[in-house]
């Protein structure tokens, strides 16, 4: 589907000779598009950098998008995916706003009927074509970066490694610990232990819905890790049906200290480092 | 997620990724709530499904998960069905004992899953993929 030189020749003619008609039709087909969401100046400025980077192209002989000398073409088209991806516009509209172009050339070769013409709109067709589907793409890679980076973002926001007490962090976890989040929680959890000093770490599990055997080897691979590096850990937040649950599956945390709540493993801790709370009086446990 | 579920009819899932292993601990629960299976029960049933679903993927290539509201004229129950045809279980009386693991778990999800259920029946051999059928009985 390549242009010949001579095809590529008169296109660059075509764009060059009528480029005030070319832009301000492409301007308004792109407008109607995006309805109003971005601003006429903006639209204009784009369609503009677009003229030109493809008038320049062709004018170079690109043959194609995939040219050597379409490469500035190429990076104004992932430019401008880029930004209508992050603004929220849909992949069809951005590449819709590049099939825009049709609608100009063919209102400019519209007058001539001649075959000529007709071949020669068909070769253009297909290198709009082609840019359609490459901001296409760039849109999609766009998108897809944006998901991840979100998803890592949440996933960092769901893993709070807190501290609370002088010595004493606190790793509240809420909803499904999966292999991905238990190897955050882990680096996070450690990290903050080397930060902070603490020789005592709390994982409460009071948020998580369902202790099987991959959140239970998740824990104690955790809790094994803290001890290497000189630090105790405490599980807290078991509720009565997870006990149960843990006992029927056969799991043991051996000699893990487990407390049905955040307070009473903070408490447990407070107390086996000589800190007297108000509730307990000093009154030391066995 | 309670709305939009059938009870009258098995609800079934594909067990292809850890997502759909969580999908199949929601429908369980989403089940087990509406037989009024009690919060220990309900707990019990979604870590057997958890274990069986996990197994399914694991060791069974992936595979299905049917759940159904069940009545035995007297109480409600939930059933669930787990289906692989990955290459089935050479020695079952193995597979069951705990802390049997031929990858690196606690070898427990097996045997565990059957003391946390009311019925368990497994059938699997060599080449012909697992079949495992759990019910749990509302008290
Ligand atoms: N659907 C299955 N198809 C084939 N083999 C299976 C299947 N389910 C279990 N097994 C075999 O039985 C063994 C024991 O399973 P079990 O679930 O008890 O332990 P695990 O999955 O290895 O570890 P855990 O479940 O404690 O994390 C497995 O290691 C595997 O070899
Ligand atoms: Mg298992």
């Amino acid at each position: 589907m390549a242009l010949s030189a001579d095809e590529s020749s008169r296109l660059a003619e075509l764009l060059t000779s009528r480029a005030t008609q070319v832009t301000q039709r492409w301007t308004e087909v792109m407008a109607g598009q995006l309805r109003g969401r971005l601003s006429q100046a903006e639209l204009v400025r784009q369609v503009q950098e677009l003229h030109r980077a493809l008038t320049d192209a062709l004018g170079k002989g690109a043959a194609d998008l995939t040219a050597e000398e379409a490469t500035e073409l190429r990076a104004v088209l992932a430019e401008l995916s880029r930004g209508q991806a992050r603004q929220g516009f849909s992949a069809t509209e951005t590449a819709s706003s590049i099939f825009g172009l049709k609608d100009a050339l063919l209102a400019e070769l519209e007058a001539d009927q001649s075959v000529g013409t007709l071949r020669d709109y068909v070769a253009f067709s297909g290198l709009v074509d082609q840019m359609g589907l490459f901001t296409f793409e760039s849109f999609v890679r766009t998108r897809e970066s944006l998901i991840a980076d979100q998803a890592e973002q949440l996933l960092e926001l769901s893993t709070p490694v807190v501290k609370l007490w002088e010595g004493v962090v606190a790793v509240p976890l809420v909803g499904t610990l999966d292999s991905a989040r238990a190897q955050v929680v882990m680096e996070r959890l450690l990290q903050t232990l080397v930060d902070t000093g603490s020789p005592y770490a709390i994982i409460d599990i009071t948020g998580v819905p369902a202790v099987d055997t991959q959140v239970a080897q998740h824990i104690l691979k955790t809790v094994v890790a803290a001890r290497l590096m000189g630090a105790d850990c405490i599980i807290s937040g078991i509720r009565p049906q997870i006990a149960q649950t843990i006992v029927a599956l056969g799991i043991e945390f051996g000699d893990i200290a487990t407390k049905a709540s955040l307070a009473d493993a903070l408490r447990h801790v407070l107390r086996l480092t000589g800190v007297e709370t108000s509730r307990r009086q000093p009154r030391r446990e066995a | 997620m309670t709305s939009g579920v059938d009870l009258g009819r098995p609800q079934a899932q594909t067990v292809g990724s850890d997502e759909d292993v969580v999908r199949v601990r929601q429908l369980v629960r989403t089940v087990a709530v509406a037989v009024k299976l009690s919060l220990v029960d309900q707990t019990k049933v979604v870590t057997a499904a958890s274990e069986l679903a996990r197994n399914t993927l694991v060791y069974g290539g992936g595979g299905t998960v049917e759940v159904t509201a069940v009545d035995n004229g007297r109480k409600p129950g939930i059933k669930i069905v787990f289906a692989d045809s990955g290459p089935g279980i050479v020695d079952l009386d193995l597979a069951l004992t705990d802390g049997y693991t031929t990858g690196g778990g606690l070898g427990l999800g097996l045997s565990g899953a059957r003391r946390l259920v009311d019925e368990f029946d497994i059938q699997t051999a060599p080449g012909q993929g697992t079949r495992i059928t759990v019910i749990k009985w509302s008290r």
